[in-house]
């Protein structure tokens, strides 16, 4: 079977983000990483595919530098990578990325597309819905557990209320949930195979598609101001003489958090 | 010139750094505080394949050189790590590899790339010779097919935690030979199948680096234990010890980085007096000044490291490292341990242990003393100084 895996580069994970003042976008010119929640997307096709065979292939909207990015993913086991770079992408939002990416998907035509949750960057957590709508596939999310077999797709999906089970045909769509495995880290041996790998730079013109349906121009959405957080306000330090218990419950009761 | 690091080297260092993240100050404290073997940890370095970069591609390791082994060392060491408890892993069959028959390396290496066969331990140092190798008293002595060992070893780590062991022992007396520097022979030496001939003792020492003595007595081994020719060993091993410094270093230069990034993120946010201590020149200036020499070694051990790698000879080079590396990394220890005052002496900050175990590397695996001396020597051709 073939699973395409949607990966993305976001800004080191570890190193507070900044704004770009300038585009009201997030400044990505430092160290980019691969998103840790497409993580879990990446081993989950990996098992898959040293169950049934086949191949798994990386799927990416991004500028350039982020084959360097994807070659993580290949450097886990990945058997190749595809990215759509265009300087004409940039500024698109969810509904401007979903077109390239489903449309970058639609000619691999994988059995399944897998997606990690959200970005750790925008945290959009949508982008695996817009993609599964623009390819007419059935849509699975939260996955915590998935087998394929016989041409289903079996997803144990994480809610709020305990698991369900649902099953949808191939090919469809799942978004995987962090709970769903433990990735594995790339090897020695993969880092040094990762190079060798087939990796494919493709335009928008190499998927049909005109630059006026991407970038802000695309966008069906526009930011107007972007901000840091708030400061959090003042803290409280409880001492424990004895009585914290009482006064922390006493602090949450007066906000009914308690 | 290019200093920086190729894509696939920093994608090792990022991925060493990803397992290391996975065992965090706590598990190297518990683990230092029992005198435990990080066994755990060694296992996931194993598994992932970062203890057979050195081995060649044919025998199902990576086949890279210093520098990648170096930067593997360094970020378990950066971390917070020790690379102590599983570097001579990485190192100790370039002994079989450069020396050992086909026969020898085909049975062997690939086994130690999977990790399914240790080699991690390497018995020179004597009670009595440390670095006057020549002086070895451990006799192997000829009997039938096979050879014969007795005598005595210390300061031999890892033996508990090694399934092999590289041997040197005298296989003929210092009287009758040609030059000094014979006599002396390899073996490697199957530990599972010493039973009651070898008796080790663990030697507690200031740090967890589970060192040992080990007692020989009437160990049989059989004739292909030999490593290469009989006579030669006190040059193999001479042949191997460039690589050693040249790792040493990049363990000492990690430390350093550990020292330097902890005692100035301290310094940065202990307050005293109404303001950072790191506000204060005597506070940041040592931190400062470790950090220069942390990178100056670097370099010298990036050199040395591609000159091995070239095949080139890089006996001064792979000295200075170790020396400079070892120097710079102590200085760090010292200015982070004085940034945290009190409590740097507090376990759970880490750094008294970090502290106890980057003094090792000005003494091991050689003395500095001796590198100097070997510079005076060897390279300035100035008159022996010992």
């Amino acid at each position: 079977m073939k699973v395409a895996v949607c990966v993305k580069e976001v800004p080191d994970p570890a190193a507070p983000r900044k704004i770009d003042a300038s585009t009201l976008r997030l400044d990505r010119s430092g160290e980019g990483a691969l998103n840790p929640w497409d993580l879990p997307a990446v081993e989950a096709a990996l098992r898959l595919v040293e169950e049934h065979g086949g191949e798994v292939v990386c799927v990416s909207v991004a500028p350039e530098r982020a084959a360097a990015t994807q070659r993580k993913a290949l450097a886990m086991g990945a058997d190749r990578a595809v990215l759509v770079a265009d300087e004409a992408i940039a500024g698109s939002d969810l509904v401007a990325t979903s077109r390239v990416l489903a449309e970058a998907l639609r000619r691999e035509g994988a059995d399944l597309v897998l997606f990690g949750q959200q970005g750790a960057d925008s945290d959009g957590a949508v982008l695996w819905a817009a993609v599964a709508d623009r390819l007419r596939l059935p849509l699975m999310s939260q996955a915590a557990g998935l087998e394929v077999s016989g041409g289903t797709a079996r997803v144990k999906r994480q809610t709020e209320h305990g698991y369900e089970v649902i099953e949808a045909p191939l090919p469809c769509v799942v978004a995987v949930s962090d709970a769903i495995n433990e990735p594995r880290y790339p090897s020695l041996k993969g880092i040094m195979g990762a190079k060798k790998k087939p990796q494919e730079t493709l335009s928008l013109a190499d998927l049909g598609l005109d630059a006026g349906g991407v970038g802000e121009a695309g966008s069906g959405t526009a930011v107007y101001a972007l901000g840091p957080p708030p400061p959090r306000g003042d803290s409280l330090v409880v001492e424990d003489d004895g009585q914290a218990a009482e006064r922390i419950l006493e602090f949450l009761v007066e906000r009914k958090l308690a | 010139m290019d200093f920086r690091l190729t894509e696939e080297q920093e994608a090792i260092r990022e991925a060493v750094g990803e397992v290391c993240a996975r065992f965090p100050d706590e598990y190297w404290r518990a683990v230092d505080a029992r005198g435990d073997y990080p066994g755990e940890f060694v296992t996931a370095l194993t598994e992932s394949g970062w203890l057979a970069v050195l081995i060649p591609e044919e025998y199902g390791g990576a086949g890279l050189g210093l520098v990648e082994a170096g930067i593997v060392l360094e970020e378990i060491n950066r971390s917070g790590g020790n690379g102590g408890a599983c570097h001579a892993q990485m190192y100790t069959m370039g002994t079989v590899l450069r020396h050992g028959s086909d026969e020898q390396k085909r049975r062997y290496l690939p086994e130690i790339a999977e990790g399914r066969l240790r080699l991690q331990a390497f018995a020179v140092t004597e009670p009595t010779t440390g670095s006057d190798t020549t002086q070895l008293a451990t006799r192997a002595e000829r009997r039938g097919d096979g050879y014969v060992v007795n005598g005595q070893k210390v300061f031999i780590s890892r033996a508990e935690h090694s399934d092999l062991m590289l041997l040197l022992a005298r296989t003929t007396p210092l009287e009758q030979v040609e030059s000094r520097s014979h006599g002396l022979s390899v073996f490697l030496v199957d530990l599972r199948e010493a039973d009651g001939a070898i008796e080790i003792r663990p030697l507690e020492v200031m740090m967890n680096h589970h060192t040992c003595e080990l007692f020989m007595n009437d160990l049989e081994l059989p004739a292909d234990s030999l490593i290469g020719e009989e006579g030669l060993g006190l040059r193999y091993i001479l042949d191997g010890m460039n690589a050693e410094r040249i790792l040493i270093a990049s363990e000492a230069i990690g430390d350093g980085r550990w020292f330097v990034e902890r005692g100035s993120r301290y310094a940065s946010e202990r307050e005293v007096f109404g303001r950072p201590i790191g506000a204060n020149q005597g506070v940041q200036f040592p931190l400062a000044q470790a950090y220069a020499q942390v990178e100056a070694a670097s370099l010298v051990r990036f050199q040395a490291a591609t000159m091995f790698d070239a095949g080139e000879p890089c006996g001064p080079q792979a000295n200075m490292a170790k020396l400079l590396a070892s120097q710079a990394s102590w200085n760090a220890a010292n200015a982070c341990m004085t940034a945290h005052g009190g409590y740097g002496f507090a376990c759970e900050y880490d750094v008294e242990r970090k502290f106890r175990e980057a003094k090792l590397l000005e003494i091991a695996p050689v003395s500095n003393n001796l590198v100097l001396a070997y510079i005076g020597q060897r390279v300035l051709k100035m008159p022996r100084s010992y």
